[in-house]
């Protein structure tokens, strides 16, 4: 596409990376077809082409007001466009550099600056999430129900004990900021299943947020800091050897995977960033990198049968472009995977979508939901914690659909079947 | 350059009297009118050619739409209706004096009847979603143009669309019954039926390809095929796009119509290989992707025949699908062939003639020396089997002139293609592109009679105006500077 930057952008490394992906767009409008929001609204400017075409504007000196932030903030960041888009258009990261320069035109103004600010300052928190968490849930009887439908629920199931044996291969761990507080069996999960296959998980304390929850909220400034924290306090174990850093949430792992591009430009951290986000693994490629150890632990197990249906998170299959790897892993451990239509398609969670664009993110969540539940499944699964959530806050109480037994991250799923007690013969099915 | 409309008559559109009278129709959440708003409105596939509407539209019901028809057509305000702006000929870009009116949020499938094979559908569907809403009753939509996950049917039937299986399976107009909608003054139209013939004049052929000039679209009918039992496509390679060229020739000479029978040279291959990793053989100078469905005798015996005829035409090797899921990763490459031309160039021109069989190899060479000339690189993709060239013309719109160069190269490549007894266009309409090569297809009295035509349906000339008919001053200049040259 022709392109004619302004000059406060022009000669900048924002505005020069800016200017080579819109050049490769040749506006062929294929990425419209899977975008969940064009889907929705069947507008121009609520699909990626449009958005392309907004920021162009805005980057090329064009009028700026709330119409055009109004359709950034739409967007999901979910990168489906960018799987979709034959000419390889870097989608997320032109938007990072247009909401960047749209924030700062166009500042935003009461309630909504506020709630903004609080999802910035409190949720990479675990010691202030926590217990707001908490504290919502003693009073969510008493919200009304718009407000209280947005406090998760713990999720999760009770963590299982974490296993204590010391071992040589080592793996990093993200804890990660709300996932400890919703869904604590998670990473205990990712930690005993590792322990099986002879890997000790450890997760540093000093590490926190992985910088995308406020990158995504546009105090770009602040999540640098976050990801320098992060460096700093994993660089230690990287030097002593950890194989990999995991991650139990893929939308923390998309994001950890761009710390070497995010601080490209940082010279006393671009070396170490870069090496960390070589390092960094979804524990789904992780576990599959094991596979040899891990089928005959499954061997004997009984075959579950259990019907599952999977959820890929955008962040893993657009951002991680990790697919088709959990569901060979979840088929291994003897699981039954249900056909789910249009598996491309956000679920509404994206980060703080959900609180931000309560509406979008409900219809999507509704539609995914539907699609999940055709199949009828006994449980769904999925790999980061924000759908999970999200998804769960849909099924509604377990009354309301006592056939699924609720969502859960697939690592769990398996570490049952590890620790489900082993038959002999596939016949003798547990549950 | 050619932003404008030079075909279209100028219009006294007062653009506050419009949102006015379409702010009663339409709420402010669906009607915009702010620069901020227009600009992504600007084009369609061809951003080229460019121009920003007084106001977009985007109804949601029949009654909306015939609404805002009849209060444009009672205050002479021309309607340029649009689809996904997949199209490729400018057909979709807006006309600054007026409305743009889009047809996006039309996207229910009405009813798919597997008894009688059709499916009546709104015509913002997108062409992919038409197959895959037939695909439980095993059946599907044939015509499959290579933007056919994006682009729309309401889109299909105003081009005519084609794709790379309609060869065996036709055209858009082969595959739609019945098309209904509204002209410009607002009033509802009907043509064709869910028969297969119906009394009077055959209008339902002329909907197809109107190119958004005769009616606004709001439901088709369109016919659903059965799946073939098994499909199977030959990868054949050659070391020179002229035998490529022959070998098409070659297939058909030999009484095959292959399911599909398309080409893509070296040029093409490498820029999608990295999108689809089909495993194209990167190293040949083109490659024919050429398919067989049916039974599995019918197909074993027809990939049979091909093999023989493509290996008598000098392919250097051949490859057949071992599966599905081979055989359309081997498509999806050709279908995405287009945009992944982007990531070796920033823009590109996508020329659409079409000229019999026989001289695709002269064509070839004539291209390799146009890009001598122009000093410009070109890349070719082709639905070979039916003559349609898709030269991809790359140039980079940053650089001064190369625009410029791009046309001049495009307008030789058309003008060829008329001279070895071909046409235009093939499948994606004149719209502003090549309203000029018109003049060179048609005569005045042939121009004259589509003038009529379009004046029978719109008397006011309100439905994108300017577009895809040349008026008879600009063909009376294009003879007269080629008189001049001659
Ligand atoms: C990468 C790529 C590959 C392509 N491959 C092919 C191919 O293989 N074969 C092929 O034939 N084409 C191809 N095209 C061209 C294009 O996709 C087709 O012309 C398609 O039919 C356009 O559909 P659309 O919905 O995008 O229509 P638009 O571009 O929005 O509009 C096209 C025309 O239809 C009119 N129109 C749209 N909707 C309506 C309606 N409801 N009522 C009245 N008029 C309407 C518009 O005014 C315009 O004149 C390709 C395009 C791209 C970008
Ligand atoms: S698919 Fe890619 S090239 Fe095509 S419009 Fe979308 S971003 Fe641009
Ligand atoms: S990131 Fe997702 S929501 Fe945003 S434009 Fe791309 S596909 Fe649409």
């Amino acid at each position: 596409m022709q392109t004619q930057l302004a000059d406060f952008i022009k000669d900048t490394p924002e505005g020069r990376e800016a200017d080579a992906i819109l050049r490769t767009c040749v506006h062929c409008g294929f990425c419209t077809a899977t975008c969940p929001t064009y889907q929705l609204l069947g507008d121009e400017l609520d699909g990626p082409r449009g958005r392309i075409y907004l920021i162009k504007q805005v980057l090329e000196g064009g009028p700026v007001t709330e119409r055009t932030r109004l359709h950034l903030d739409r967007c999901l960041t979910c990168r489906s466009c960018e799987t979709t888009c034959p000419s390889g258009v870097k989608y997320h990261r032109l938007l990072d550099i247009g909401r960047q320069v749209v924030e700062e035109n166009v500042p935003r103004g009461g309630l909504e600056a506020l709630t903004r600010l609080a999802l910035k300052e409190v949720l990479p928190r675990p010691w202030l999430f926590n217990p707001a968490v908490a504290v919502g849930k003693v009073l969510k009887p008493f919200l009304p129900s718009a407000l209280g439908d947005k406090i998760p629920e713990a999720a999760g199931a009770p963590a299982k004990p974490r296993p204590t044996a010391v071992r040589q291969r080592k793996v990093l761990a993200l804890a990660g900021c709300v996932q400890p507080g919703l869904a604590p069996n998670i990473n205990a999960a990712a930690a005993r299943v590792l322990d099986r296959l002879g890997i000790q998980m450890i997760e540093e304390e000093k590490a926190g947020c992985c910088g995308a929850l406020r990158f995504h909220l546009n105090a770009q400034e602040a999540a640098l800091d976050d990801m320098r924290r992060n460096i700093d306090a994993w660089w230690p174990h990287v030097e002593a050897g950890a194989e990999a850093i995991l991650m139990t949430a893929s939308g923390c792992g998309a994001h950890v995977k761009e710390y070497g591009l995010l601080l490209k430009d940082d010279p006393l951290y671009a070396a170490k960033a870069a090496r960390i986000a070589d390092l960094t693994q979804d524990a789904a490629e992780l576990v599959m990198a094991q596979k040899d150890a891990l089928l005959p632990l499954l061997a004997h197990r009984p075959a579950a049968g259990r019907k599952v249906a999977f959820h890929s998170p955008c962040t893993l299959q657009h951002g991680q472009k990790i697919r088709g790897v959990v569901e060979e892993l979840l088929e291994a451990a003897g699981f039954t995977l249900t056909p789910v239509a249009d598996s491309h398609l956000c679920c509404g969670s994206a980060g703080t979508y959900s609180i931000l664009q309560p509406v979008l993110s409900k219809q999507l969540r509704d539609n995914k939901l539907s699609a999940l539940t055709a199949g009828l499944p006994e449980v769904i699964a999925t790999a980061n914690i924000g759908c999970l959530t999200h998804l769960q806050s849909g099924l509604g109480s377990p009354s309301s659909r006592p056939s699924i037994a609720g969502v859960r991250h697939w690592i769990e799923l398996l570490e049952d079947q590890l620790t489900a007690p082993e038959t002999d013969s596939a016949a003798g099915t547990v549950a | 350059m050619g932003d404008r409309l030079p075909d279209s008559p100028d219009f006294a559109t007062d653009r506050a009297a419009l949102l006015a009278g379409l702010g009663r129709i339409l709420p402010a959440s669906r009607l915009y009118g702010e620069l901020e708003d227009l600009k992504p409105y600007e084009c369609d596939g061809l951003t080229a050619y460019r121009n920003l509407p007084l106001a977009v539209a985007l109804p949601e019901t029949e009654a909306e739409v015939q609404s805002i028809l009849k209060f444009c057509s009672a205050n002479q305000v021309p309607v340029v209706p649009r689809g996904a702006a997949t199209g490729l000929s400018g057909g979709a870009m807006p006309h600054h004096q007026g409305l743009l009116l889009s047809l996006a949020k039309f996207k229910k499938i009405l009813k798919v009847n597997p008894v009688a094979r059709t499916a009546l559908v709104q015509p913002g569907v997108r062409n992919l979603a038409v197959s895959e809403a037939a695909a439980p009753y095993n059946l599907y939509y044939a015509p499959d143009p290579s933007s056919q996950i994006a682009c729309t049917i309401g889109g299909n039937v105003s081009e005519n669309s084609g794709g790379v299986h309609c060869l065996k399976y036709g055209l858009t107009v082969h595959n739609v019954l019945q098309v209904r909608g509204y002209t410009m003054e607002g009033e509802p139209v009907t043509i064709g039926s869910a028969g297969l013939d119906a009394a009077g004049l055959d209008l339902l052929a002329v909907m197809n390809g109107s190119e958004g000039m005769l009616t606004v679209i709001t439901e088709v009918l369109v016919k659903l095929t059965p799946k073939p039992q098994v499909a199977k496509v030959v990868l054949a390679y050659f070391d020179s796009v002229t035998k490529a060229g022959n070998a098409v020739a070659d297939v058909i000479a030999a009484g095959i119509i292959p399911a599909g029978l398309e080409m893509m040279d070296k040029a093409a291959t490498h820029a999608v290989e990295p999108y689809v990793q089909a495993g194209y053989d990167l190293e040949a100078e083109a490659v024919l992707l050429c398919e067989s469905d049916g039974t599995p005798e019918e197909v074993e015996e027809e990939i049979a025949a091909m093999r023989a005829v493509l290996e008598k035409s000098g392919a250097t090797s051949l490859r057949v699908s071992a599966n599905e899921a081979e055989r359309l990763r081997f498509w999806a490459g050709r279908k995405a062939a287009f945009p992944a031309v982007g990531r070796i160039t920033p823009d590109y021109l996508c020329m659409d003639g079409t000229i019999p069989r026989k001289n695709l190899a002269k064509m070839l060479l004539a291209i390799a020396d146009m890009e001598k000339k122009y000093g410009l690189r070109c890349a070719n993709v082709f639905h070979a089997g039916d003559g349609n060239l898709h030269p991809l013309i790359m140039y980079d719109a940053n650089q001064p002139g190369e625009l410029e160069r791009a046309t001049a190269f495009g307008a030789e490549i058309l003008e060829l293609s008329v001279a070895l007894g071909g046409s235009i266009t093939g499948e994606h309409g004149v719209g502003v592109e090549k309203i000029t090569q018109m003049c060179a297809q048609f005569t005045p009295e042939e121009l004259a009679l589509f003038h009529g035509l379009k004046a029978a349906f719109d008397p006011a000339g309100l439905l994108n105006p300017g577009k895809a008919v040349p008026t008879p001053a600009r063909c009376r200049e294009y003879r007269q500077i080629r008189g001049e040259q001659a």
